[in-house]
C-alpha cells in the first residue's frame, strides 16, 4: 500500500497554448500535480510550450522546459532527464495524444519510462471510437447508433440507413473541432469533409442525433484497488446538441430523480472500471426526458475542463488526487484536503448550487457565427455559487461582466416584436437565455418556451421566478422584507434601483449585509478549515470562524481577471497568483476574488482566503466590508480589475500601488497627451472625438490613414485602421451605438517598427527586464504579433531612448508596480503609443526568460521595499544567451465567419514560446510549437496582395521562388510580379472552388494574403483566408510573418539540430566562461 | 403562512410553512443526500423525527408513484431551504407540498439550514418542535422549550411502524426467507425478491417459535427507527433464533444482532444520514460509497469473540458491519439497497444470496455455539 517508492523523478506534460477547448484548466491541473509530486519528494520535470502558465515557473517544477510539444523534443528531454514516470493525463488532449505518440514511437519503452495512472491500453479504448463502442457493447452500456467511417462513401451509406439529423464527431480533436449536427445531405457532406480533414487519423464518428435529450456528466475517480467514487454530477441546462463546453451547466443535477441519478452513476462507475482508469475521468450521458433510456455519449480518460469545474464546485481537488493515485496511493490513503479529518475516498455533498456559463468571443467578433452546436466556441467560463439556484444563476449572469448584469433589460431583445421574439426563440446561440428571459417577461407561456428550446421546464420556471420577482419590484413598495428577498434571489443593488426607481443610497437604510458561507465538500457534516467562501443573504456568516486568530499585518485584496477571453487570458491569472503569494510572503493575509473556475487563482490553497464571487463592484464591496483590508491591488487582474479601481476608490477603498489618479493619467487620452508633451516624448498625433463631425475635423488635421478605437478597451476591441471618410463615418456611427459614454480615439497610423517593454517602478526607479521587438510592423495588435526578446534590430541609441522614456513616464505618472509601454520607431524617431499602468500579457514571459519574478517584485515595491533591494539592479537588465520568439496562437477553426487576418484588434487566444541561444533556432522552435509542419514537399504558394503591400513583398516573393516554391498569384499581384520579373501562375479570384479543392487535398504549401480594406466578408480575400484556415493551410496576412516563416523553413532545410534545454540553462549568462572554467 | 422551528437549546428558526399545518415534537436530524427526498420521507426509520435536507433545492422532480419506501411517511416534519413549487418530471404525480399536506407532515422552508446543521454538528442531535401556530411572545417560546424538554421518545416506535400481519412477497421465489419488519424499506424487500427470494414478512412482535415452526431457511432483520436498546421483545426473539437459522441484518437489524451477541450500542453525536458515506471492506481494502441512516452505532470495543468486524466507516472509524461465521450471522449498518444513494453496496445482497444458497445445501447444525455467546 502507499506510494510506489521506485518513482523518484516524474515528467509532466502540459497542454500547450490556450485555444478554444483547452484553456487555463490544464495549468490549474498541472500545477496541482507538480505540487502533489513535490510534496512526496519526487523531482518534477515539466514540459510545456505555453509561457503564460504558472506550471512553467521555476518554483513549481524542478526542471522547466519551455519547448515545442512534439515527440523529438520530448525524446531529447527524456534522454537528458531520464525520468521514472510520465504523467500525461493532466495535459488535456494534447498531453494524452503526445503520450500515445511516445508510446507508438517506442520511446516510452526505449527509456523504460512508465506511463503513470491510466495505461495506454485504457486510453486507447476510451479514445478510439470503435474500440470504445465495442467495449460498451460488451458491458451492456447503451451508445447511440453510430459508425466509424473514414471516407465519404461509408458516411453516405450510414446516412441512408439512419436518416437525418446526424452528428459528426472527428476522432482525436479538441473541443469537437470539425464536427457538427447535419440536418440534411448538404450539411452532412460539408461536415464529413472537414471532419475527415481535421481528424489526425482521418476518422469520424457519424452518429444518430439524440438532440433534445438531457445532457448529464459525471466526474469519476478510480484507484488501482478498484475503489471508485463520483466527485460530482453536472446537468447541462442546454439539452444535447450544444457542446458541453458551450452549455450553461448546473451542479449538482436538478431535474433527476434519485433513481436516474444513481442509474447514471452506476453506469459511469461500470465504465471507469471496465476501462481500468486510474485517476480522474469524465463520462457524459444523454438521458431521455420521458423514459429511463440513456446513452453513453463520451468518456474522457483524463482530467478535463469539466473536472476543473467539478473541483471548484465541490472543493475536491481532482487533479491532485489523480496525481497521488498515479504514484500508487489508494483513495482511502489520501487525506481530504478540506476537512483534514476525512479521506479522499468519499463523495462530496453540496449544500449550495453551482452554475457555469461559458464566455464567448462574440463581443469582439461581432460578425462571427454565433450559432452553437457540437463544436465548442467559448474561450472561457465563469462559475457562481449560491445557496439557491436563483441566486447562483443571478450571480452567474453578473459574472459575465457585460454592460447589463441582468437576465432581462437587454435592449437587443426588448426591441423585438412579440412575433419576432417567438420566431427567434429556436435560435441556439450564445444569447438564448436572455431571449428566453425576454420571452418570459413578455408573458410567453413557459411550456411554449420549453417546447421550442427543449430546455427543461424546471429551469424555465426558475428563470420565470426571477423575472416575475423583478416585475413585482417595479410595482410594489420596497419594504425591508422585499429588499431582503431581492438580495436572497441575487438581485444587485443597481438592478433593484433600476426596477424601483430608488437610488442605491436609499437601500443603505435597510442595513442588510451579505454573509459568507464555506465550501466544505460535506454540507457542514464535518467542520472544515478551508478558506473558500461564497456570499449569501439573510443567513449566518461563517467568516468569523476563520478570521481573527491571525497574527499577520492585515489583509490585502487581489482582484482576479474573471473569465478567459481574447485579450485577457491566463497571463493575468499568473500575475494574480504570484501577487497573492507575494502578499503572504510579506506577512499579510492575501484575499482573492475571482469568478473563473478554470484557473489556479481560484484554487482554495492559493490565497489565504478565496471568495468565489462575480467581479462586480457590489460583490467586491461585500468582501471589502467583511475583510476590511489594508487595500486592494488592481494591477494584476487585467482590465477587469483596473475597471473596478475608480468605483472602489469612490467607496473609500485604498488602491495599493499605482494610484487611481495615475491610472487615469495614462488611460485618459487628454491627460496622457499633455503629459507626454510635457516630457517632450513624441507620440502619434491623435484626438478624442465625441461626434461624427468632430471625427471628420480630426482627420483633416491628422491625414489618412488613421487608427480609430474606443477609449478604455481590452484587447483592442473595436480598433481599426481607416483610410477615408466613408470608412471613418461607418466606424464612428457603429462605435457610438455601442457606447457614447467614452469618446472615440483617432490617431495617426504610423507603420513602423513596434517595440514593447514591461517595467517595474518603485516610484523612484525603474527596472526593465527586457525589450521585445515585434516581427510584424505596427498595425497588428501586440497580442497577435510575433515578438523577439532580446530585440535584434534596435540600435543602442534607440534602446537608450526607450529606457529613458520609460523612466520618465514612470516617474512622472508615479507608477508603483508594473507597467507596460508600447513604442513605434519610424524614421529614426521613437514614439510612445500606449502605456498600460498594470500587468501586461508579457509579464509571465519576461519573468521566465530573464529570471526576474516581476509580479512578486511589484508586490514588494507596492508594500514599500525598494527595487534595488531585490538584486536585479535598476534600469535595463542585462541580456543573457537566451533568445526567444513568442508566437500567437489562434482558434479560428472553432469559430466560423471570422476573418483570420491580423489587425489592430486582437484575435489570438494563446501563445507559445520558442527558446534557444540562437535566434534562428528559436524562431523555428516557435513555428514548430505553433503547429507548423516542416520538411514537407515544397508546393504551390498562393499570393494575393493589396496595393499597399505589393512593393514591400517583392523581396520575399523572390526569396520564396529561390527556395523552390511555385508561385500562384491573383490578377493584380500576378501583373505586378510579371512586371518585376517573377514568374507566377495567374489565378482568377472567382476560381475559389478550384483553390478550395487544392487546399483540401493539401496541394498548397501556404497562402500570403494581405487583406483589402473593410470588413466585408464577401471579398475573395476573406474567402481564401477562411478556406485556408478550414483546411489548416498556413495563411499569412502580414508579409513580415511570411518572411519569418521562410527564414524558419531555411533553418529547417539546413538541418539545424534542435535540442531541448531548461529555461534556466538557456539563461546562463556566462555559458562560455563556464565551459572554459571546466576545461 | 409562518412556521417556527424551536430546538431544545432555545434556538428559534422562522420560515415559511408548506405541506401540513400543526405542531409536532421530535428529534431533529439532517440528511446530506442531494437526491432522493421521496425515498427519505417514506423511510420508516425516520419515525418521530424531523428531517433537515442539507441540499437546498428540494421537490424539483415532484412525487412519483415508484420511489416510495413505504406506503406513507413516518417522519413528523421536513425542513428545507427551498421547496419547489413548479416541479418538473414526466413521472411526477403531485408536488412535494401536496404530498406532505395529504400525509400530515409539516414542512418549513426559507430557513438557514446550513447554520442549523452546524448547530447540530456541534451540539449533537436535539429534540425540537415544528409548529405553524403563531408565536406571539418570548414567554410562549420558553413554554414550548419546556414542552420539548419534557417530551419522551416513543420506546415502542418499532412496534408502531411494523406491519400488523405477516405477508409474502414473491411467492414464486426459490430461496425461502423470513424477514422481520422493524420498519422495513421496500428497497430491501425488493432487492431480495429481485434476486429470487420468497420473502415472508413478519411483524416485529413475531416470536422465535413462529419463525422456526414455519420452517424458514433464512432470516432477515430489517432496518427500523429508534434506540436498539429499547427493543426488548425484538431482542428476545433474535436471541432465540441465533444459531438455529442463518441470520442477516441491515441497520437496526444489525444493531439488534450485535446486542444479542453481547456487544453494546451507543448513540452517535449526530448520526450518519446521507448517500456519501465511505465504508472500507476490512478484508479487501476496497472502499464503497454507501447510503446510511442511523443514529446509533455498535461499539467496536464491545464485540464478543465470536464477532468479527467486516466494514468500517472511513469518516469516523465507526464499525459498519460484522459477521459471526460460525453462527452464520452477517450484518451491515449501512443500506445496500440504497434508496436513496449509491448502488455500490448492492453486491452485498449478491454475496448473501450466495451464502443462503450454500446454507440451504448444508443446513445449520443444531447450534452448540450458543454457549460461547
Amino acid at each position: 500500500m502507499g506510494k510506489n517508492i521506485n518513482i523518484k523523478k516524474v515528467m509532466v506534460i502540459g497542454s500547450g497554448p490556450i485555444v478554444i477547448g483547452q484553456a487555463a484548466e490544464f495549468d490549474y491541473a498541472g500545477v496541482q500535480a507538480c505540487r502533489a509530486l513535490k510534496e512526496e519528494g519526487i523531482k518534477v520535470v515539466l514540459v510545456n510550450s505555453n509561457p503564460a502558465t504558472i506550471m512553467t515557473d521555476e518554483n513549481i517544477a524542478d526542471k522547466v522546459y519551455i519547448e515545442p510539444l512534439e515527440i523529438t523534443m520530448l525524446e531529447d528531454i527524456i534522454q537528458k532527464e531520464r525520468p521514472d514516470g510520465l504523467i500525461a493525463s493532466l495535459g488535456g488532449q494534447t498531453g494524452l495524444n503526445l503520450a500515445m505518440e511516445l508510446h507508438k514511437a517506442g520511446i516510452l519503452e526505449k527509456y523504460n519510462l512508465k506511463l503513470l495512472g491510466t495505461n495506454i491500453d485504457s486510453i486507447n479504448k476510451a479514445e478510439d471510437r470503435e474500440l470504445f463502442k465495442n467495449l460498451m457493447k460488451e458491458i451492456n452500456e447503451p451508445v447511440p447508433e453510430s459508425e466509424i467511417v473514414s471516407n465519404h462513401k461509408d458516411a453516405l451509406a450510414f446516412a441512408e440507413k439512419i436518416g437525418f439529423p446526424i452528428i459528426i464527431r472527428p476522432a482525436f480533436t479538441l473541443g469537437g473541432s470539425g464536427g457538427g449536427i447535419a440536418k440534411n445531405a448538404e450539411e452532412y457532406e460539408q461536415y464529413v469533409t472537414t471532419g475527415l480533414q481535421q481528424s489526425p487519423i482521418n476518422q469520424i464518428l457519424v452518429e444518430k442525433s439524440i438532440a433534445g435529450f438531457k445532457e448529464v456528466e459525471y466526474e469519476v475517480m478510480r484507484d488501482s484497488n478498484d475503489t471508485c467514487i463520483t466527485i460530482c454530477n453536472m446537468e447541462n441546462i442546454d439539452p444535447i446538441g450544444i457542446h458541453t463546453g458551450d452549455s450553461y451547466v448546473v451542479a449538482p443535477s436538478q431535474t433527476l430523480t434519485n433513481n436516474e441519478y444513481q442509474m447514471l452513476r452506476t453506469s459511469a462507475i461500470k465504465i471507469i472500471r471496465s476501462l481500468k482508469i486510474e485517476g480522474g475521468c469524465n463520462v457524459q450521458f444523454a438521458l431521455d426526458t420521458t423514459s429511463n433510456q440513456y446513452y453513453v455519449i463520451e468518456v474522457n480518460p483524463r482530467v478535463s475542463r469539466s473536472s476543473a469545474l467539478a473541483s471548484k464546485a465541490t472543493g475536491y481537488p481532482i487533479a491532485k488526487v489523480t496525481t497521488k493515485i498515479a504514484i500508487g496511493y489508494k483513495l482511502h490513503e489520501i487525506q481530504n484536503a478540506i476537512t483534514k479529518k476525512t479521506v479522499a475516498a468519499f463523495e462530496p455533498s453540496l449544500d449550495y448550487v453551482v452554475i457555469k456559463i461559458p464566455k464567448w468571443p462574440f463581443d469582439k467578433f461581432a460578425n462571427g457565427d454565433r450559432i452553437l452546436g457540437t463544436k465548442m466556441k467559448a474561450t472561457g467560463e465563469i462559475m457562481s455559487i449560491g445557496r439557491t439556484f436563483n441566486s447562483a444563476f443571478k450571480k452567474a449572469v453578473a459574472s459575465l461582466e457585460e454592460k447589463v448584469p441582468s437576465l432581462a433589460l437587454r435592449e437587443e431583445f426588448e426591441k423585438l416584436t412579440y412575433g419576432e421574439l417567438l420566431d427567434e426563440l429556436s435560435i441556439q446561440d450564445d444569447r438564448r437565455i436572455f431571449r428566453v428571459s425576454e420571452a418570459i417577461k413578455r408573458g410567453i407561456e413557459p411550456e411554449t418556451i420549453c417546447n421550442i428550446t427543449k430546455i427543461d421546464f424546471w429551469f424555465i420556471s426558475k428563470i420565470k421566478e426571477i423575472i416575475d420577482f423583478g416585475k413585482s419590484l417595479a410595482c410594489m413598495e420596497l419594504t425591508k422584507e422585499k429588499y431582503i428577498e431581492a438580495k436572497e434571489m441575487g438581485f444587485l443593488d443597481c438592478e433593484i434601483s433600476k426596477l424601483t426607481g430608488k437610488s442605491e443610497e436609499e437601500f443603505k437604510a435597510f442595513n442588510v449585509e451579505a454573509s459568507f458561507k464555506i465550501v466544505d465538500t460535506c454540507a457542514a457534516e464535518f467542520s472544515a478549515k478551508t478558506p473558500y467562501f461564497y456570499s449569501t443573504y439573510n443567513e449566518e456568516c461563517e467568516l468569523s470562524a476563520l478570521k481573527g486568530n491571525s497574527n499577520k499585518k492585515g489583509s490585502i485584496l487581489v482582484l482576479g481577471s474573471g473569465p478567459i477571453r481574447i485579450g485577457q487570458g491566463i497571463e493575468f491569472d499568473y500575475c494574480s497568483v504570484h501577487a497573492s503569494w507575494a502578499i503572504t510572503n510579506n506577512g499579510y493575509e492575501s484575499v482573492m476574488i475571482n469568478s473563473n473556475p478554470e484557473t489556479l487563482s481560484t484554487d482554495f490553497d492559493i490565497a489565504d482566503r478565496l471568495y468565489f464571487e462575480p467581479m462586480h463592484i457590489e460583490n467586491v464591496m461585500n468582501v471589502v466590508k467583511k475583510e476590511n483590508p489594508i487595500g486592494v491591488m488592481v494591477q494584476f487582474g487585467g482590465q477587469t480589475a483596473i475597471n473596478l479601481a475608480s468605483k472602489l476608490e469612490e467607496r473609500g477603498v485604498k488602491i495599493l500601488g499605482t494610484s487611481l489618479e495615475s491610472i487615469n493619467a495614462v488611460e485618459d487620452r487628454k491627460v496622457f497627451e499633455k503629459l507626454l508633451r510635457e516630457l517632450k516624448i513624441p507620440q502619434p498625433k491623435g484626438r478624442g472625438v465625441k461626434s461624427a463631425a468632430e471625427a471628420l475635423d480630426a482627420t483633416k488635421e491628422l491625414g489618412y490613414p488613421v487608427l480609430v478605437r474606443p477609449s478604455y478597451v481590452i484587447g483592442g476591441r473595436g480598433m481599426q485602421v481607416v483610410y477615408n471618410d466613408e470608412e471613418l463615418l461607418t466606424y464612428i456611427n457603429e462605435a457610438f451605438k455601442f457606447s457614447t459614454e467614452h469618446p472615440v480615439l483617432i490617431d495617426q497610423y504610423l507603420e513602423g517598427q513596434e517595440v514593447e517593454l514591461d517595467a517595474i517602478s518603485d516610484g523612484k526607479e525603474v527596472l526593465i527586464p527586457g525589450i521585445c521587438e515585434h516581427i510584424e510592423r505596427a498595425g497588428v495588435h501586440s497580442g497577435d504579433s510575433m515578438s523577439i526578446y532580446p530585440s535584434r534590430n534596435i540600435s543602442r541609441k534607440h534602446e537608450k531612448t526607450l529606457v529613458k522614456y520609460a523612466k520618465e513616464i514612470a516617474k512622472k505618472t508615479k507608477i508603483v508596480g508594473l507597467m507596460n509601454i508600447q513604442f513605434i520607431i519610424k524614421d529614426d524617431v521613437v514614439y510612445v503609443i500606449e502605456v498600460n499602468p498594470r500587468a501586461s500579457r508579457t509579464v509571465p514571459i519576461m519573468s521566465k526568460v530573464t529570471g526576474i519574478p516581476m509580479a512578486k517584485i511589484a508586490v514588494n515595491v507596492i508594500l514599500g521595499k525598494s527595487l534595488r533591494s531585490h538584486g536585479f539592479g535598476v534600469g535595463l537588465y542585462r541580456k543573457t544567451n537566451l533568445v526567444c520568439v513568442k508566437m500567437p496562437i489562434f482558434s479560428f477553426q472553432k469559430l466560423n465567419r471570422i476573418d483570420p487576418a491580423l489587425a489592430p484588434e486582437m484575435k489570438s487566444t494563446g501563445e507559445v514560446l520558442g527558446i534557444d541561444t540562437n535566434y534562428k533556432r528559436a524562431l523555428l522552435k516557435a513555428f514548430i510549437a505553433g503547429g507548423f509542419k516542416f520538411g514537407q514537399r515544397k508546393q504551390r504558394v498562393l499570393v494575393s496582395l493589396n496595393d499597399h503591400y505589393k512593393k514591400p513583398a517583392l523581396k520575399i516573393i523572390k526569396k520564396m521562388f529561390a527556395q523552390g516554391y511555385f508561385i500562384m498569384a491573383t490578377w493584380g499581384t500576378h501583373k505586378f510580379l510579371e512586371k518585376n520579373g517573377v514568374p507566377s501562375k495567374m489565378i482568377e479570384k472567382f476560381m475559389i472552388d478550384k483553390l478550395q479543392k487544392r487546399m483540401k487535398e493539401g496541394r498548397l504549401s501556404f497562402v500570403i494574403n494581405t487583406p483589402t480594406l473593410g470588413k466585408n466578408s464577401q471579398t475573395a480575400g476573406f474567402q481564401i483566408r477562411t478556406i485556408a484556415e478550414m483546411y489548416c493551410i498556413p495563411c499569412f496576412t502580414s508579409i513580415d510573418t511570411a518572411r519569418a516563416y521562410l527564414s524558419a523553413v531555411k533553418t529547417y532545410d539546413k538541418k539545424a539540430r534542435l535540442t531541448a534545454d531548461t529555461v534556466s540553462n538557456y539563461r546562463k549568462r556566462h555559458f562560455f566562461d563556464f565551459l572554459i572554467k571546466n576545461k | 403562512m409562518l412556521a417556527t422551528l424551536i430546538l431544545e437549546d432555545g434556538s428559534v428558526y422562522k420560515g415559511e410553512q408548506f405541506g401540513a399545518c400543526g405542531t409536532k415534537i421530535g428529534e431533529i436530524v439532517f440528511n446530506t443526500s442531494m437526491t432522493g427526498y421521496q425515498e427519505i420521507l417514506t423511510d420508516p426509520s425516520y419515525a418521530n423525527q424531523i428531517i433537515i435536507m442539507t441540499y437546498p433545492e428540494i421537490g424539483n422532480y415532484g412525487i412519483n408513484e415508484e420511489d416510495f419506501e413505504s406506503y406513507a411517511p413516518k417522519c413528523l416534519g421536513f425542513v428545507v431551504k427551498k421547496n419547489c413549487k413548479n416541479d418538473s418530471h414526466y413521472k411526477s404525480k403531485e408536488t412535494l407540498s401536496n404530498y406532505l399536506e395529504r400525509n400530515g407532515v409539516i414542512g418549513i422552508e426559507g430557513i438557514d439550514t446550513r447554520s442549523l446543521v452546524i448547530k447540530i454538528r456541534e451540539k449533537g442531535t436535539m429534540r425540537c418542535m415544528l409548529t405553524t401556530d403563531e408565536i406571539k411572545s418570548e414567554s410562549e417560546i420558553v413554554e414550548k422549550i419546556g414542552e420539548i424538554c419534557t417530551h419522551n421518545a416513543d420506546k415502542d416506535v418499532v412496534l408502531h411502524v411494523s406491519p400488523k400481519e405477516k405477508y409474502v412477497v414473491n411467492e414464486e421465489g426459490e430461496i425461502d426467507l423470513a424477514l422481520i419488519d422493524y420498519g422495513c424499506k421496500s428497497g430491501i424487500i425488493n432487492s431480495l425478491a429481485e434476486r429470487g427470494c420468497k420473502v415472508t414478512v413478519y411483524p416485529a412482535s413475531v416470536s422465535a417459535s413462529e419463525i422456526l415452526d414455519n420452517g424458514h431457511k433464512n432470516l432477515f432483520l430489517s432496518n427500523g427507527p429508534g434506540d436498539p436498546a429499547d427493543c426488548e421483545i425484538e431482542l428476545e426473539t433474535i436471541k432465540n433464533l441465533i444459531g438455529k437459522i442463518p441470520i442477516f441484518g441491515i441497520c437496526l437489524g444489525y444493531q439488534l444482532l450485535s446486542i444479542a451477541l453481547g456487544a453494546k450500542t451507543y448513540k452517535l453525536k449526530y448520526g450518519h444520514r446521507g448517500g456519501n458515506h465511505p465504508v472500507i471492506n476490512l478484508q479487501s481494502g476496497q472502499v464503497m460509497v454507501t447510503s446510511q441512516n442511523h443514529g446509533y452505532a455498535v461499539d467496536t470495543e464491545s464485540l464478543s469473540e465470536i464477532m468479527r468486524a467486516t466494514y468500517k466507516n472511513l469518516n469516523d472509524d465507526t464499525m459498519e458491519g460484522f459477521d459471526a461465521e460460525r453462527l452464520k450471522i452477517f450484518a451491515v449498518q449501512f443500506h445496500p439497497e440504497a434508496k436513496p444513494g449509491p448502488n455500490d453496496a448492492a453486491v452485498i445482497f449478491d454475496e448473501w444470496i450466495k451464502l443462503m444458497e450454500e446454507f440451504h445445501k448444508n443446513p445449520v447444525r443444531k447450534a452448540d455455539d450458543m454457549a460461547n455467546v
